[in-house]
């Protein structure tokens, strides 16, 4: 402790801090207050302005067209005036929905054992692996769908799913080439795994060890301990960071956009292509501001995915507050 | 051996598998980018612009493309430690544990959450409105609001380590609030809040969708911060579109760089986490 004071007091005095700008020390420090709590409170009207400001934008859409008919038409034809958004949500629903069965069971199953088995060695060794997974860019998931799971895709799973399981439409091969639903799907459970497994992990750790410690006392095994009292505890918050994985896989661009095939349809099968809707955002924004209504409708777009984005992310990060507080 | 025993065994063996199936994702990914990528890659990819004709195939490089992201990633990331240190401090010195803090997070963990795509059109938006064309600044200015969030947090959860008895002390000898965030919390938590840095750089260099719009694309070096500036991930995803293999084996390599250079920032945060411990008293 006296080390630390004496630090400090070296620290302080050490600094110009009180000639600059001729204040007194208590203004500055108020000045200082005032100035990063509206930084701080920029941050809310940043939210606030983007929503607005994407409102405003596909309002002239969004005025002449009925909601329904944006929403659920099937018919995108830019040049006669039809924009009808529901083939791009279902591909973009579709291709999460597939990601997210693809991910959550391995995600959480990982988290577990980061959380509960994996000694402190072990987790020092794979959570670093993880994060730096989370932190390759979407285009190299891109390249890496492109090269592996595309040909994996067309070579493989669809020969084999196509010929054993082709009479349910799910798996139904229509489509020769790998650019596919279930190519995208699988890029974004990858991408998504760091998301799942960093924020479980995190849930499952808050479990309070007198819980796990009752139930071990009542002879119950490590692994019923973790069935019946960690993963119920847990629940809410496990349920949350999956959330959290659907709606980063929901925004997701480039890695889908380079493997998904992107053929304007209501996809029926994973085999099929799907044009998932920020795919359409980013292909089209060359053309939009020539063909009237267009760059309104592809703000549209924006909207919905921020629209979509905002609730899910505001639902688990509420869960994920509350368990957190609990703790 | 009873059923439960069973049970457990079976479940820590799927355990262990779905962790190496995590992982072994990692390398699959990370081998086949350096296995198609490295053949491809030379010192003229590093060292030129595209020539004439180099999306055909001739002679030429990536340079452009490496320049025009540490610019982008480099300004964004510049700018977002001027207003995220402010407020990480402005969250955990002057606003503690109140409510309007718990909304700042919950806002800001809400922005990291919107895809990238959205920054991209919110940012080309904000630039028809002020009169600017795809620029190096309209790239800064939507990477800036993506790596805002990703900084802000990081910073704020480092901060949050700073031993509360370190604050009060500094408080007590009369410091003001101002002063024991500069002089000593942020001294205290500096390789942390680098390491925040680095991540929201990596963040911002890899980031393709949000400067799509923004930043637009050119052979050229960037010689005006309102000229437009090409970026890496973009050149990636165009030499991939063109149909010439031979391109499309430099995406690959143009790939590896991105890989090499995201690999670079994760080692030195985690060196940095390390060393630069000088001022820190714990």
């Amino acid at each position: 402790m006296e080390k630390t004071l004496q630090l400090i007091r070296y620290q302080l005095g050490k600094g110009k801090w009180n000639i600059v700008f001729g204040l007194s020390r208590p203004t500055k420090d108020r000045l200082a207050r005032r100035i990063m709590g509206l930084l701080t409170l920029s941050t809310g009207i940043l939210l606030l302005v983007m929503i607005l400001v994407l409102f405003a934008r596909s309002w002239p859409i969004l005025a002449i067209k009925p909601l329904e008919e944006l929403l659920f038409s099937t018919t995108w034809q830019p040049l006669q005036g039809a924009f009808g958004f529901y083939p791009f949500i279902m591909g973009t629903l579709w291709v999460t929905m597939i990601a997210m069965i693809i991910a959550a069971p391995p995600s959480l199953l990982t988290a577990i054992y980061l959380a509960e088995y994996a000694s402190s060695r072990t987790r020092e060794i794979v959570k670093p692996l993880i994060d730096l997974l989370a932190g390759i860019p979407s285009v190299v998931y891109g390249i890496w769908g492109v090269l592996t799971v595309v040909p994996f895709v067309q070579d493989v799973i669809a020969p084999f799913l196509g010929h054993w399981f082709g009479f349910i439409p799910l798996f139904q091969v229509n489509n020769p080439t790998g650019y596919s639903i279930l190519a995208g799907g699988i890029v974004l459970a990858v991408m998504v795994f760091p998301v799942i497994i960093a924020v479980s992990e995190e849930v499952i750790q808050a479990v309070p060890q007198g819980l796990r410690e009752a139930s071990l006392a009542l002879g119950a095994t490590r692994w019923q301990t973790i069935k019946h009292v960690v993963l119920r505890y847990s629940l809410p918050g496990v349920m949350a960071a999956i959330v959290l994985g659907f709606s980063r896989a929901f925004g997701e661009t480039m890695a889908v956009l380079m493997v998904v095939g992107n053929v304007p349809q209501v996809p029926h099968s994973i085999f099929d292509a799907a044009y998932p809707l920020p795919a359409l955002i980013a292909n089209n924004y060359g053309e939009m501001m020539s063909i009237p209504l267009y760059d309104a409708a592809l703000m549209g777009a924006s909207l919905i995915l921020l629209l979509v984005v905002l609730l899910f992310n505001l639902i688990s990060r509420l869960i994920l507050m509350r368990l957190v507080r609990f703790e | 051996m009873n059923r439960h025993k069973i049970e457990e065994l079976i479940f820590k063996g799927l355990m262990m598998a779905s962790t190496m199936f995590v992982l072994g994702s990692l390398v699959l990914i990370l081998g086949t980018v350096i296995w198609r990528g490295l053949p491809a890659l030379n010192l003229a990819m590093l060292t030129q612009t595209p020539k004439g004709g180099y999306y055909m195939g001739k002679e030429g490089g990536i340079l452009n493309a490496i320049v025009g992201s540490l610019y982008l990633a480099g300004g964004a990331t510049a700018l977002s430690l001027v207003i995220s240190l402010p407020i990480a401090l402005y969250l955990q010195i002057y606003a503690p544990r109140t409510r309007q803090s718990e909304v700042a997070r919950l806002v800001l963990d809400v922005l990291w959450g919107i895809p990238s795509i959205v920054y991209g059109a919110f940012g080309f938006t904000l630039m028809l409105w002020l009169g600017i064309r795809a620029s190096l600044l309209g790239g800064i200015i939507a990477l800036t609001l993506l790596e805002l969030p990703i900084m802000v947090r990081g910073m704020d959860e480092a901060i949050a380590l700073v031993p509360n008895a370190l604050k009060e002390a500094s408080l007590a000898l009369g410091a003001t609030c101002l002063e024991t965030a500069f002089k000593v919390v942020v001294k205290q938590t500096a390789p942390a809040l680098l390491t925040a840095v680095l991540l929201a750089f990596g963040r911002g260099i890899g980031d393709a969708a949000s400067v799509l719009f923004t930043a637009g694309y050119t052979d050229r070096l960037p010689d005006s911060i309102l000229s437009p500036v090409a970026s890496l991930p973009l050149a990636i995803f165009f030499q991939l579109g063109t149909p010439f293999p031979a391109v499309q084996d430099r995406a690959y390599a143009s790939a590896l760089v991105l890989t090499i250079i995201i690999l670079i920032l994760s080692l030195t945060s985690r060196w940095l986490t390390g060393r630069l411990t000088t001022n820190i008293v714990r």
